[in-house]
């Protein structure tokens, strides 16, 4: 594996020994311990489009194990806005670091800078494409609430047609024998090149519109946000959106290990009631972006997690 | 007796290309595909939805004193992959080449996605297409990995 780029660049395996690297690199990421395994080397962040959590969590991630960061800065007043080419940027970031993360609004722009480069890519998101990071601390967060990956039932809701976490999370959750329930507007349906796909991998996938009426059967319910700006108008919006926020009381009937998770931030779909319910796990998976980042910088630089870190019992 | 006819219906070419076993109604697609549709120096013939023991009905074009390379006729595969060409030396068959597309379709179309990394005509990494599945012929980007629409694919020709 030379970088990360959708999912297919990792096995069942990989995953598995790298939720297991995070896991035990704890309390490295709470700081609880210093552990500087990538003393000496750099991450390039190139964010070509706005980021809160995948940047920072790639940059505490990097100073957490001893390293060090370089910033693209804002689009605005680099390079890229004089035209320059993404291949000329990535040679160039290339010769200044050891690792890249980026995030770019065209898609497939991830695989296109592994093609540039000769250090590895860690995709932070390309257009609607994929966001593998992001799964790899969805699925963390899923193990750490279930104590596995395998058969359980996802609830995927909202926008599942331009949300990006949600299209690497489905491709994984397959490969480990999850049923997948698709709850959206019609006008957010999961590509049906998706669905298709995921279908030929034998996965078992439900569409439907009602996100409530099927709580009671999930294991995890994984919420996203829907934009305003995908519908003609705000009228429509609120038609439509208000069907997919959850409440405190829409959990009546939930199974009580279920999780709710959400690549945040979110605007309303989840309620500040849910936040204080036992399902409410997206603050903890928004801090997992450190540990499972810091897990897949460790394994793309080629460098060993520790079996024993000592400082804390994970 | 039937494919004789046909070949007849036209006359035969002393020197040149044939491709043969062409989709019925595909062969001004297969011009466009190999840039012959504006090409004014060479004489083309055409012959549309003639009968085929093999197919039911064919086109067939022949290309005068012309070779095609064999990387030219691979871009046929794109919609015609079943066709047949012989390479015409003297009124002979002098060779005959079977259409490849292999694994990959690279540098001869660009991707449909019109959110493609690719869009940027000043990037210079390759054009990949992906051969997925053969029959039918099914194409993924490389990069965006997008499934990419056949029709709409003739008009990005590189």
């Amino acid at each position: 594996m030379k970088g990360l780029i959708t999912m297919d660049d990792l096995t069942n395996d990989d995953i598995h020994s790298i939720l297991a690297d995070a896991e035990r690199l704890l309390p490295v990421a709470r700081g609880e311990t210093y552990l500087p395994l990538l003393q000496g080397k750099i991450l390039g962040n190139l964010f070509f489009e706005p980021s809160t959590r995948t940047r920072m969590s790639f940059e505490t991630a990097m100073k957490r194990l001893g390293g060090d960061v370089v910033n693209l800065g804002d689009v605005k007043t680099s390079s890229v806005v004089k035209g320059e080419t993404l291949f000329d940027t990535i040679q160039m970031v290339d010769g200044y670091t050891d690792i890249i993360a980026m995030r770019h609004p065209r898609q497939g722009a991830a695989r296109y800078a592994q093609d540039a480069a000769r250090v590895p890519i860690l995709n932070g998101g390309d257009g609607a494409g994929h966001h593998p990071t992001q799964t790899m601390l969805d699925l963390f967060t899923i193990q750490q609430s279930h104590g596995t990956l395998e058969g359980l039932t996802v609830i995927l809701a909202g926008d599942l047609r331009y949300g990006r976490t949600v299209h690497s999370l489905s491709h994984a959750l397959v490969r480990f024998g999850c049923r997948l329930i698709f709850a959206s507007p019609e006008l957010l349906r999961m590509p049906a090149e998706i669905v298709e796909d995921l279908r030929e991998h034998g996965a078992d996938v439900t569409e439907t519109e009602d996100l409530l009426g099927n709580i009671n059967q999930a294991d995890v319910v994984y919420m996203t946000r829907i934009q305003k700006e995908r519908f003609a108008d705000e009228d429509e919006y609120a038609k439509v959106a208000g069907a997919y926020k959850l409440h405190a009381r829409d959990l009546d009937n939930a199974k009580s290990e279920m999780v709710i998770l959400h690549p945040l931030p979110r605007v309303d779909e989840i309620h500040p009631s849910v936040d204080s319910t036992r399902h409410a796990r997206y603050f903890e998976q928004a801090f997992n972006g450190v540990v499972a980042r810091m897990a897949l910088l460790c394994r793309l630089l080629n460098i060993e997690v520790p079996a024993e870190i000592a400082g804390g019992d994970a | 007796m039937a494919d004789e006819h046909n070949m007849r219906r036209v006359t035969a070419i002393k020197n040149g290309t044939v491709i043969d076993h062409i989709p019925s109604g595909q062969a001004l697609k297969v011009l466009e595909l190999l840039s012959l549709s504006g090409d004014t120096s060479v004489p083309v013939s055409l012959v549309m939805n003639v009968p085929s023991k093999k197919m039911g009905s064919k086109d067939i074009i022949k290309v005068e004193d012309r070779e095609l390379t064999q990387s030219e006729l691979d871009r046929l595969a794109l919609v015609a992959p079943d066709s047949s060409i012989a390479i015409i030396r003297a009124y002979s068959v002098a060779e005959k080449l079977n259409v490849n597309l292999g694994e990959e379709v690279r540098n001869v179309v660009r991707c449909t996605f019109s959110n493609c990394i690719t869009q940027n005509p000043r990037e210079p990494l390759p054009h990949r297409l992906r051969v997925t599945k053969t029959d039918p012929l099914t194409l993924r980007c490389h990069y965006c990995q997008r499934p990419q629409d056949l029709d709409e694919l003739i008009h990005n020709l590189l």
